[in-house]
Parts: C-alpha cells; structure tokens; sequence
C-alpha cells in the first residue's frame, strides 16, 4: 500500500503538492518513488525558470532509468531542494519531506483543482486494474 | 509472459520486483534493492536465475569446423572442458549475437545464447548461414532452451559457497566446466564464469530440479551473506566490468572490430564468417571505437544520448550508470575513429535536452583483484 497523507494535493502524475507560506511546495508521491526504485540523481529545474502545467519540469535517475517529472501546477520556480543534489536517496527515505522544488506565481484555483487524497487513492486503484 | 522455472520460488519473495525482459517476466531487483545487489557481488556473493538464457546442443563429426566457421573465436584450437567467449557475425561483419561455447569434446558443444536472440541464432545457425545455405552437411543441432534452467553464483565468496555443494568445483580453472556435476546431488553443468567481473560459477540444470539447487544454493551461503539477485545488479557489475551487451555495445549494425572485441576476432583463421569483412575493416582503418567516458557533471549517460566534440556530433552513448562501486556516473560511447581522443580529453553528452560534461577515461571501470593462490 503507498502512504497517500490526507493534507495534500495530487497530480495524476504522481507528484504531490502543498501550500505553505504562499508557496506551494512540489514533490512525488510514495508510488512514484517505489515505482522508480533506488533514485541516484535528481535534475532539478533552474530557480526563476517558469513552467506550465504538465510540462516536464526535472528528471529523475534511478538506478535502472531515466523518469521525466511533470509539473503539477503552473508557476515560476522560487526555489529547489539542494539537499538532493549530494542525497538524491532522500527521496526513496521519505519522498513526502524531502521535496523536490517550490512554485510562486501559481494560481490558487488551480491548486484547488489537484485531486484530494481520496481521489488520488481512486486514480492509482484505476491503474493497476 | 515467459517465466522462468524458478519464478514459482521467487515471484513471492518480499520486495522482489518484476520487469517484462523481452517478453520474459524476470526479476530487476530482490528485497535488498539492486545496490546492495551489486555490493554483495563485490564484496561476498550473489545468485542469479538466467534460466531465460538459451542454449543449444551441437553434435557430431562436423560440429568442430562447422563452428569454428560460424564463430569468430577460435574454436578448433578448444580443448574438452574449455569455455570460450565468441561473437557470430554475418557477412557483413556485424554481429548476430555474443555467445559462450563449452568444448565437451570435439563432437560436441554446449553453446549459450542471449535470450532475446534465441530463435535468430537458431534460424543463423541452422539454416540461414552460408555454409548450410550452400547445401553441405551440418551437425545436429539440438535446442535445449525450453527445458534448462540456468543459475550464476557470482562473488569472491562463490568458490567456498559451492565447494559445500560439490568439492570438485574447487578444481575449475577461470572459463573451464564440468560436464556432469552432482551440486547437492542435482545433475548440471558447472563452469567457472560469469558477467560480473567477479569469481563465479553458472550452473545448468534441468527446469524441474532449478527450484531445488536455488535453494540449497542460497542455504549454502547464508552464512556467507550470500543473497538472490536481480537483472538491475547483473547490468551495473557487468558495465563496470566492460561486459558488453548484445543490443548496445554490439549489434547488427556494429562490429566486434569496432567494440574492441578484436581479441575475440581471430582473422588467422583460414576461414569464418564475416572474415572477408573484418580484415578489410582493420586494413581500411575500424570507422568507430568504443571509449568509456567519466561524467564531470552529474547526470546519467543513457543509451543513445548523442555525444558532441564542440559543435561535432561524434557518436553516441551505447550503455551507462551509475557505478555502485566507484560512485560516478560513467558508460561506454561509441565514437567517429577519425577524432582523436586521449585519456582526460573532454566530451559533452546531450543528456535531456543539456549538454552535460564528460571525459574518456580508461576501462574497465571495475578490474577485481585475483585472490592469491597459495601454493
């Protein structure tokens, strides 16, 4: 069973996103990092670069492949997690504190519209069935 | 799916996890994740189940110069109980697949092929080859692939872990065999090899005996910190070793001239297939050589990322990973002979979408220290 906590948001894509002193905080779910296996390095994105929604914004280097991230919500990036540039392995310990960046000049209708935990648990049974 | 006949053991060990290998359902990784995997291989020993491996029986008077012809390698210069690794080309000198040969004598010989190339190879070696195109007798040639099981015991601890098993493999010298082993009184075939770069074994057993030898195997080296492992182990140590792999350090577009696999190529045979073509590679100059690069930025080199000297496109990345043992990102890029490179020289590896540095290095990346034998 992936941990899905109740107090985020979710793309389908498998990252999860919270709000927090006007930013929201972007990362990927339990899934995502079981499906990726033992993560050895993590592209992140340039700090004032802007993104769309679903644009492929980082990358993620497991040990057997390469995995695009998708940005799950619209903005400017404001700031990234350095600590995974030397502990890429963060992310597999616990994908839900070790984000992977941070967003401002997002829409906060947009953010509503990411699916609640209840729905993101609803997505992933639809996938492997 | 295929699955292997040892999957019914392992498919519900914690932790495994599962990939569709060319049509065949293997294991990536067990409980212990493909780096701890690789470490174990290092440092004390691992299992692997490569029952997907095919294999083929050739008999018969004919058997010796008909493979000596169909192989690069020298085969009449085999003696019984020897191992060699060799590449089957076309005409044209690229390769139809990379193959181990066992010498039981010379009317017979135990030949391993790559899983995804089995039926290929077979149609190569029985029919559509010149030689047996031409209409001239070929030995008999069996496959046995449906019913084999294969294992590979792999690590410095391998030799004490099968010697509880069967006393007499202590005796096996690197790429020899025995053809009628009792390894915890199951029948196989037990050689003195690998795909690591470590000290090994591989076993060869019938499919309904594999679970059995499995499992004595891994009781034997429990102790020992032996543990099952996966196809994502198996990649990372045979890259560090300058293992190649069939589909990207060699292919039907590549030559073994050109992988620098020339010591695998002997052109002072009389005759074999694709010689024609590979002499006059080597005496018109090999077009590409493989060189192993070194990331400086951190990024992983896939297969297929275009390299680039400057502006100049010159060859592309053919495997890469990181290396679990020596904490780098590092592969192997198959590059335009005519550009010049020394060790340290820089290259840049176009790794989504950014040009990423790197430099050649020397390879292996991964060269083990043979044990002291004490005499």
């Amino acid at each position: 069973m992936s941990k899905i906590p109740a107090e985020l948001r979710y793309s389908k894509d498998h990252e999860w996103v919270r709000l927090e002193g006007g930013r929201a905080i972007v990362g990927i779910t339990d899934y995502a990092q079981d499906s990726l296996g033992e993560i050895v390095y993590v592209e992140l994105p340039s700090v004032g670069d802007t993104f769309e929604a679903e644009e492929e914004i980082a990358n993620i280097e497991s040990v057997k492949a390469a995995s695009a991230i998708y940005n799950p919500l619209a903005g400017t990036v404001a700031a990234v997690n350095e600590a995974l540039d030397g502990s890429p392995e963060l992310v597999n310990q616990d994908c839900y504190a070790n984000h992977l960046y941070e967003l401002t000049d997002f829409e906060t209708s947009a953010f509503a519209e990411l699916l609640d935990a209840p729905a993101y648990q609803a997505w992933l049974d639809a996938q492997k069935s | 799916m295929r699955c292997t006949p040892v999957f019914e053991e392992y498919g519900t060990y914690p932790g495994v996890r599962m990939i569709d290998f060319g049509g065949w359902n293997l294991p990536v990784n067990f409980q212990a994740g493909i780096l701890s995997e690789h470490h174990a291989v290092r440092t004390r020993a691992g299992l692997f189940d490569i029952s997907h491996m095919g294999e083929c029986m050739v008999t018969g008077v004919e058997s010796e110069a008909y493979l000596d012809y169909l192989f690069t390698n020298s085969v009449a210069g085999m003696v019984d109980g020897q191992i060699i690794y060799t590449l089957m080309c076309y005409p044209s000198g690229t390769v139809v697949d990379d193959l181990i040969v066992y010498r039981i004598d010379s009317e017979s010989y135990w030949v391993v092929m790559n899983a995804a190339n089995v039926s290929k190879d077979l149609a190569w070696i029985t029919k559509e080859n010149p030689w047996a195109a031409s209409g001239k007798a070929i030995p008999t040639i069996v496959d046995f692939s449906e019913y084999t099981a294969q294992l590979a015991l792999q690590g410095p601890l391998a030799e004490r872990i099968i010697t509880r098993l069967c006393p007499e493999a202590a005796s096996l010298g690197f790429f020899t065999f025995l053809k009628d082993a009792r390894v915890d009184g199951i029948r196989c075939i037990l050689s003195r090899n690998g795909y690591t770069g470590e000290d090994g074994f591989e076993l060869y057993c019938a499919n309904d005996q594999s679970i059995h030898l499995w499992k004595a195997l891994l009781a034997a080296g429990e102790a020992d910190g032996l543990i099952p492992c996966g196809l994502g182990a198996r990649d990372t140590l045979r890259l560090e070793a300058k293992l190649p792999l069939y589909g990207h350090e060699i292919s039907e577009t590549i030559t073994p001239l050109e992988a620098n696999l020339g010591v695998f190529v002997k052109l002072e045979k009389p005759d074999f297939c694709g010689k024609a073509a590979l002499a006059k590679q080597e005496e018109e100059g090999v077009p590409r050589t493989l060189r192993g690069i070194q990331m400086i930025d951190n990024a992983v080199p896939r297969n297929g990322y275009q390299v680039f000297l400057g502006e100049k496109e010159i060859g592309y990345v053919t495997s890469g990973a990181l290396s679990p043992t020596l904490d780098i990102f590092c592969g192997y890029v198959l590059l335009d002979r005519s550009i010049t490179l020394k060790f340290g020289d820089e290259v840049e590896v176009l790794i989504h979408g950014k040009r990423k540095r790197a430099k050649i290095v020397k390879t292996p990346f991964y060269k083990r220290t043979p044990a002291k034998k004490i005499t």
